[in-house]
């Protein structure tokens, strides 16, 4: 990274730098063509993962892929049915 | 044994029949049998760029449908003879080859030839499928923008898919002043981003525009920097070590304090 030019305040402005954060994020959309079935099975694993510390709605839990300008994210909604007053030990 | 090599971009423009035309002449003037293929069928340019364009009689739809023998369809360069071009068909489209006709036809060629250069029309569809079928290896090509270096994601991707592993990067019509300004991506970025190992970079250079309009690829003068940068690609390809010229303009002084403080730029 040019430090000097970040000391004088300009490196976020340069086009450059603009170009390769637009190219970064269009880049993360367009690789984040991720399958139906490898959803699912990512689903399963949190699911299995999260039981061990709570009763959850399977039926009910959603992963998807939200993506805005500035991000892409996984996004998981999981209904909580009970929590156990117990953990598990680790 | 030779071996054929895919010049693929996915995004039109960004040099590919340039490179094609400029890779297999050079790798002609060191002595070896190269042999080029425009794929690009309906859209002829390789004979032009080359200044072939008046030799033609068959051409490679006439080949795979068996009009004439594949040596009839093969056209001589005029400065090497050990270069020669297969032309694309002008007034077919691209579903008038198919990818069997394609894999049989580069076999045939590598059996003859040393390198088999093959020019892809832009675009992921059936004319890329056409052109990578019996490609041993690939050279993608892209221009120091977000679009050419999505689109060069998206065909690195779909190489891969089609075992086209460690495809090698050129990236042309680089302004090393716009680089230095801060208004254009440099090198580095871009084989960040993309992942790939660069075989290339080459600079805007007028010349190009030059030896299109004489069609005299840019690597017959020796004063161009864009045909030096084509001629160590080709060295590269038949694997030369050879280190990448410095495309770097004067620095100046806040350059060399830069440079004396270690801080890359
Ligand atoms: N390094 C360069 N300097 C200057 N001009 C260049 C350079 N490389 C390519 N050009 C010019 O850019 C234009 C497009 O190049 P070219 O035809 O090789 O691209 P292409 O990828 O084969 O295009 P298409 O997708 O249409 O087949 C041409 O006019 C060519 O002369
Ligand atoms: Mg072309």
């Amino acid at each position: 990274m040019d430090l000097f030019g970040r000391i004088m305040g300009r490196e976020a402005s340069l086009s450059k730098n603009i170009a390769k954060e637009r190219l970064r994020l269009v880049l993360v959309h367009d690789r984040s063509n991720i399958s139906p079935q490898l959803l699912e099975s990512l689903k399963e694993d949190i699911i299995k993962v999260i039981s061990n510390y709570m009763d959850i709605d399977r039926k009910g839990t959603e992963i998807t892929l939200n993506s805005d300008d500035q991000s892409v994210a996984l996004v998981a909604s999981i209904p909580i049915i009970k929590i156990n007053r117990v953990y598990p030990q680790r | 044994m030779g071996e054929v090599i895919v010049i693929t971009s996915g995004k039109g423009g960004v040099g590919k029949t340039t490179t094609s035309a400029n890779i297999g002449t050079a790798l002609a003037s060191m002595g070896e049998k190269v042999v080029l293929i425009d794929t690009d069928i309906g859209l002829r340019n390789l004979d032009v760029v080359l200044g072939l364009e008046n030799r033609i009689v068959y051409d490679l739809v006439d080949v795979t449908n068996g009009n004439c023998r594949l040596k009839q369809a093969l056209i001589r360069d005029k400065r090497f003879d050990n270069l020669a071009l297969l032309p694309a068909a002008q007034t077919k489209d691209k579903t008038a080859v198919n990818v069997d006709q394609m894999k049989i036809l580069c076999d045939q060629l590598k059996e003859e030839f040393d390198y088999v250069i093959v020019d892809c029309p832009a675009g992921i569809e059936q004319g890329f499928k056409n052109a990578i079928a019996g490609a041993d290896k690939a050279i993608v090509v892209t221009t120091p923008e977000v679009a050419a270096v999505r689109d060069a994601d998206r065909i690195i991707g779909l190489l891969e898919a089609a075992e086209l592993r460690n495809p090698k990067l050129i990236i042309n019509r680089i302004r090393p002043l716009m680089v230095k300004k801060g208004d254009m991506m440099d090198i580095n970025d871009m084989i960040d981003i993309l992942a790939v190992e660069l075989i290339g970079v080459v600079p805007e250079d007028e010349i190009i525009v030059v030896s299109t309009n004489r069609g005299e690829p840019a690597v017959l003068d020796a004063h161009s920097q864009a045909g030096q940068a084509y001629r160590n690609i080709a060295k590269r390809i038949t694997g030369e070590d050879v280190p990448f010229i410095n495309l770097e303009v004067d620095e100046g002084i806040f350059g060399k304090v830069k440079k004396m403080f270690g801080i890359k730029s």
